[in-house]
């Protein structure tokens, strides 16, 4: 029987929840551990370089973002295949009139390899790692990530780093017969925690109304679920309950963010299955993550901040719809998107055309005269089949 | 002997499959992978491959906990290569992560050769090759439409345009149709000798015999064109303490 002067608990509504951080972190702060190692000569870490801009994570701990002096280690399938991805992450920095290294000095994580086929073991991954953050120490620059899953394993391979001396032994031994030392970086920095760093600068240079575009974001599984204390959590956003990436930089340029019940999900990428099992892979994205988008947003663009998330929502697409399924939502990174925003050029810049969904609504929705700018790109094309010009130049491609 | 009346490899000795168990449980990593397991399921109700397989990372967490060697076998070779290595299955409350478990239990699979691990890399075999061999994985002139042709006639015009297309991107390192982006000759080098190093050429040669010739043959050449000589190095998977 019920004592009347019981009080009849009433969970919470979503909205009046309040977000609360534990006090303490429930993790060891990575960096102290770093800076332990190289008191005791183990490893050399890198400090991120001043000017930075400081974000908080997931435990409210703080991390540094440089601003510049980045040494951009790039990405094999954005480079690979979605260009413009790579191409409006420097033109960025070129906007923004930063200092930046594109080295080609610098091998991929090649971590798509190993989560696809297992072709590797801990010590070489690790060595791979210290050898590409070695090179950028000696190039004088601090690794900045494009790529998702370079991110991720990047942090594993530190979590690995920092627990297991006889692994620090081996990658020690690698690094002595490579005649290079042993350096590690004070934080791990995406990309896309940089374009979140640099947000409010790049809405102060919007050259578009976005107020009549929406978008629905993909968080890249091992941005924020290997490893989640690095990544980048703002109370503001979401009450601080999802990553702040993308999301943030979409409301700081004035276009409206739009939730969908299958956010958390993954894209079906799958290393191995997007290359040689993709039925897997286009099932998933396009019913798990495509198609509720469609149905409960209907957004203009699906923004993602990883290789993997744009080609596997982009690509998909287009055998679903052959199906006659709820498909049909332009793909691209946030950097893509910004640059847009920021006036870039649609093909010499963003490289839209080795997208698969028709982006050209969304251009248009955008003010962006696609048909004018195709011509340009097809006029300069013509200039290099002609062997008029070897290359497109940055300063053909913002002329 | 398995407790299921359906159980598969029961030609296996269970020798055998122990010692593959073993291999797992003995990679330095391992310990950090399984804390015991509440069967809440969060893991395959956040997992994408559980949705399209007959997959569970749960039951990976959960014949490692009991050391059932028996369905372990069963999931080395039927089930590990399902896996979708997003890691949405770390949400496990008790700090578990099978996707780290399943990562194990591949290079196990690769390092002895399974024949199951050679069919799931079959076409993959040209890829492991061109990451190997120059430090990025994903080329332009993979662009192919006899091998993406699901994804539209978009892949055909990349691909006829791809020389002329490559040379309208600015930034000067990715005027390249073979590699991602131009990779120094230096670097692939280093990178080779890192393979080379740890033990991952041995890796290729039981999945891909052919794949760790060619691979060989090509950069051992280059090696030489370059005056490394590899046995000058040391030999870093040895175990004993007199590196420094």
């Amino acid at each position: 029987m019920r004592n009347e002067a019981t009080e009849v608990f009433t969970p919470p509504t979503v909205a009046s929840r309040q977000f609360q951080r534990p006090e303490l972190p429930p993790t060891e702060d990575y960096r102290e551990q770093l800076f332990a190692l190289e008191a005791e000569g183990e490893l050399e870490v890198q400090r991120v370089p001043e000017p930075y801009v400081e974000v908080e994570t997931k435990y409210g701990r703080k991390k540094k973002i440089p601003v510049e002096l980045t040494w951009h280690h790039k990405s094999c399938g954005q480079c690979g295949h979605i260009p413009g991805y790579s191409t409006s992450i420097f033109w960025l920095n070129r906007k923004l009139g930063f200092d930046y290294h594109d080295p080609r000095d610098q091998t991929s994580c090649t971590a798509w390899n190993y989560y696809a086929s297992s072709t590797s073991n801990a010590g070489a991954q690790a060595s791979i790692a210290v050898r590409n953050f070695s090179q950028a120490k000696l190039d004088g620059y601090f690794p900045l990530i494009h790529c998702g899953t370079s991110y991720g394993h990047y942090k594993e391979t530190r979590e690995q780093l920092l627990h297991y001396p006889k692994l620090r032994k081996q990658v020690r031994r690698v690094m002595k017969n490579l005649k290079m030392p042993f350096v590690f970086p004070e934080e791990i920095v995406h990309y896309s925690e940089w374009i979140h760093a640099m947000r409010d600068r790049i809405a102060e240079r919007k050259v578009l109304d976005l107020s009549n575009v929406t978008v629905t974001v993909h968080p890249a599984c091992h941005y924020h679920k290997l490893v989640v204390e690095d990544a980048i959590y703002d109370r503001d956003l979401f009450d601080g309950q999802r990553t702040a990436v993308i999301s943030g930089l979409v409301e700081s340029l004035g276009a409206r963010v739009g939730d969908y019940s299958t956010w958390h999900d993954c894209c079906g990428f799958g290393f191995r299955h997007i290359l040689v099992s993709r039925d897997f892979s286009r099932s998933f994205a396009t019913t798990r993550k495509i198609e509720r988008m469609k149905e409960e947003v209907n957004p203009d663009v699906v923004l993602t901040h990883d290789t993997g998330c744009v080609t596997t929502l982009d690509k998909s697409q287009f055998a679903a719809k052959a199906h006659k399924r709820n498909v049909g939502i332009a793909v691209m990174s946030d950097a893509q998107f910004a640059a847009l925003a920021m006036g870039a050029h649609p093909y010499f810049v963003c490289q839209l055309h080795w997208h698969g969904v028709d982006n050209k609504p969304l251009l248009e929705k955008m003010g962006i005269d696609h048909e004018k700018a195709w011509a340009e790109f097809e006029a300069q094309t013509e200039r290099i089949k002609s062997g008029e010009i070897d290359y497109i130049s940055w300063e053909e491609a913002d002329a | 002997m398995s407790i299921y009346a359906d159980a598969k490899y029961t030609d296996v000795p269970v020798e055998t499959k122990q010692a593959l168990f073993d291999e797992v449980k003995a990679d330095l990593r391992f310990d950090t992978q399984l804390y015991g397991c509440y069967e809440c399921g969060i893991c395959v109700a956040a997992c994408p491959s559980a949705r399209f397989y007959d997959f569970s990372p749960r039951v990976f967490a959960q014949v490692m906990a009991r050391e059932d060697v028996d369905t372990f076998y069963e999931l080395l070779n039927d089930r590990v290569w399902d896996c979708s290595q997003c890691f949405s299955c770390t949400r496990c409350p008790r700090q578990n992560n099978p996707g780290g478990i399943i990562t194990i239990m591949r290079e196990v699979a690769v390092n002895h050769g399974l024949q199951s691990a050679k069919d799931a890399l079959k076409a993959y075999s040209r890829i492991i090759y061109k990451i190997m061999s120059t430090g990025t994985q994903v080329a332009p002139d993979m662009l192919q439409p006899d091998f993406f042709p699901d994804w539209g006639p978009d892949v055909q015009q990349v691909s006829d345009n791809l020389e002329v297309w490559r040379r309208a991107v600015p930034p000067e390192t990715m005027h390249t149709t073979e590699l991602a982006w131009d990779v120094s000759e230096k670097t692939r080098l280093e990178l080779y000798m890192i393979w080379k190093l740890t033990g991952n050429l041995e890796m290729i040669e039981k999945i891909d015999e052919g794949i760790f010739m060619i691979l060989e043959e090509v950069m051992e050449e280059l090696l030489e064109e370059h005056g490394y000589d590899i046995d000058d190095f040391e030999n870093v998977l040895e175990e004993d303490d007199d590196e420094e």
